[in-house]
């Protein structure tokens, strides 16, 4: 059993949803064994990256590549891009609309807050086109 | 590792239908032959099978009364709620003396303890400001379902004991101190749920509970019920008691706990809205708070299965006696005697909780290749399985009987569907044949035509 892949459709503005996808992986994760903690940061970090999404992009989705070895993450958007992806990086910065701030989204904590769950980011924007992030999370477990 | 379970389904009377099966949260149900059969390490003991069992074939298991008789010093620690199934007019005293009257030596609220508990959460939040939120340890229900369902949040449960924990530890000492031998003190709790009673005989954090036996709050009402009412002006009415404060009658209800914490806090009553809410929390989708109380039951404790009247007059009255607190107080009737603080200093240091272990119900297996292997596989069957969640399996959904077969616990062929497909199904008898291992022999024999 080498790796097991999985997609999940992101809808563009749809806050309500929002959650739904990584929601679903961490059930999936949960299944397979994983260190609780382990999960808990990819499911921290997927929510990040499925909110910028919902926040930013017109549509994206999400998928989960599972591997004894690492749990990698690439979630794929349309839409705007990332103008500066340093400074997206920032704690604290952000773009988003007033709109998507009052419902309690858009503290600029996003991005950082990724990279701080997971182990490797990677992060490519193309403007008007859309954003491509991938995230590794490498595993401990008894069968890698 | 035995878990022990309060709850036993009787088999005699089990008529074997979905409705434990299909309200359990933790998918710890399954039919086979006719009955409900419980998979022990899933139970959390919430009750909510017992609820929904229209034919009260699932009951608690209990020690036998008589059991207190086998100490001299017979305590009985009662919570409030059990105070809260009496109407109004039935003084606390009157209840004290008739449960002393019936085989006690000594009564206590087990929530006398709280006075104390309340400054232990709050020292703790203070001293750990990185675990956030801290879940209350309150609830055994609670606490087991976060460790099968919610694995990565046991190290947000408050490692604090809970109250009657706390009060069993001060009431033996208090006993202890006036020279009773240590087996000659009997600790017996009035419980008005299961989850309550498989905390004492399997306790989480903790190798053996400081209490004796558990009585079920439903048997006792009976008990002291019918000794108040045949001996209305005949028994001895004890002295004056000592008084839960205001704060600490309310305590087990819904908000009675959360209000003494300090900072943002949450209270969630009723099982579904806690798991509900663990969700997004393990999600990290719900906001920062400082501290959640959680119960398993509907209105808390006054919704405990084994409460004997409706949950909200329960949690009225309860109300209505903290609120006449201060009218006797007023009227210079209640002597400010807690005997618990006595052993404050013992009690501080004896409050801490051992280590909470998750014991995950959703992993597949051990070893995470074989886990993959074992997904790969569920993903197959579910997608014969036609994913209507009839339970005519004898398994809850189509995911858990997929889930099942994985595990060797099922068939494919237990699909009622899957079996007309693979076996053939030209008349309803084979269909019903097929079900027969599931249902019991000759379930459905009357429905089908000569």
């Amino acid at each position: 059993m080498k790796e097991m892949t999985y997609e999940f459709p992101i809808e563009g503005g749809d806050f309500i949803k929002a959650g739904h996808a990584s929601s679903n992986v961490k059930k999936i994760l949960n299944q397979l064994s994983l260190d609780p903690a382990i999960i808990r940061r990819i499911a921290v970090a997927m929510y990040e990256a499925e909110v910028n999404v919902v926040a930013h992009a017109y549509r994206g989705t999400m998928k989960v590549f599972i591997s004894p070895a690492a749990i990698r993450v690439r979630v794929e958007d349309e839409g705007p891009g990332i103008p500066d992806i340093e400074k997206a990086m920032q704690e604290g910065y952000s773009t988003a609309s007033d709109k998507v701030r009052e419902m309690g989204f858009g503290a600029g904590m996003g991005l950082s807050n990724i990279k701080k769950n997971t182990d490797k980011l990677e992060i490519q924007s193309k403007i008007n086109q859309g954003t491509v992030i991938e995230m590794i999370t490498r595993i401990k477990s008894k069968g890698a | 590792m035995a878990f022990h379970h309060a709850l036993k389904i009787q088999e005699d009377l089990c008529i074997g239908c979905t409705h434990c099966m299909k309200a359990c949260p933790t998918e710890a149900l399954r039919v086979t032959a006719g009955k409900a059969k419980l998979i022990a390490e899933r139970c959390v003991d919430c009750g909510e099978c017992m609820r929904v069992c229209p034919v009260n074939a699932i009951m608690i298991e209990e020690d036998d009364f008589s059991r207190i008789f086998d100490y001299d010093c017979r305590i009985a620690l009662a919570p409030s709620v059990f105070i809260g199934q009496f109407p109004r007019n039935i003084t606390s005293r009157k209840i004290y003396s008739g449960m002393l009257e019936d085989g006690f030596t000594h009564v206590y609220e087990v929530e006398h303890s709280t006075g104390i508990l309340k400054e232990l959460i709050n020292n703790y939040l203070v001293e750990n400001p990185e675990i956030r939120p801290v879940i209350s340890s309150f609830c055994p229900a609670i606490v087991r379902l976060i460790q099968v369902r919610f694995p990565s949040l046991v190290g947000n449960i408050l490692p604090v004991k809970a109250p009657l924990d706390l009060a069993a530890i001060a009431y033996r000492k208090k006993f202890a101190d006036e020279g009773i031998p240590a087996d000659r003190i009997g600790l017996f709790y009035i419980t008005p749920c299961a989850a309550k009673i498989a905390a004492v005989k399997s306790p989480v954090g903790e190798k053996k509970s400081p209490i004796n036996g558990v009585i079920n709050l439903n048997t006792l009402y009976n008990r002291v019920y019918s000794i108040i009412r045949r001996e209305e002006k005949g028994y001895c009415i004890v002295p004056e008691k000592e008084q839960l404060l205001p704060d600490e009658m309310v305590w087990t209800l819904t908000g009675g706990e959360a209000r003494h914490v300090h900072g943002r806090c949450l209270s969630i009553d009723g099982i579904s809205n806690a798991i509900e809410f663990l969700e997004k929390l393990e999600n990290g989708t719900v906001g920062n708070f400082d501290f959640l109380e959680m119960r398993a039951c509907d209105e808390s404790c006054a919704g405990g299965i084994l409460s004997t009247n409706n949950r909200f007059l329960v949690s009225e009255r309860l109300h209505n006696r903290a609120e006449q607190y201060h009218i006797d107080k007023d009227k210079g009737k209640i002597v400010d005697n807690k005997s618990i603080l006595v052993n404050r200093e013992h009690l501080i240091e004896n409050a801490s909780l051992g280590a909470i272990e998750p014991r995950s119900i959703m992993k597949l297996d051990e070893d995470m290749v074989q886990a993959m292997r074992k997904m790969k596989k569920i993903e197959k069957i579910r997608n014969f399985l036609p994913g209507i969640d009839c339970g005519a399996c004898g398994s809850p959904t189509c995911r858990t009987l997929a889930e099942d077969v994985v595990q060797g616990r099922a068939h494919t062929s237990d699909c009622v569907f899957v079996s007309i497909k693979v076996k053939g199904g030209d008349s309803m008898n084979q269909v019903v044949d097929y079900t027969e291992e599931i249902w019991g022999k000759d379930r459905f024999k009357d429905m089908l035509p000569e």
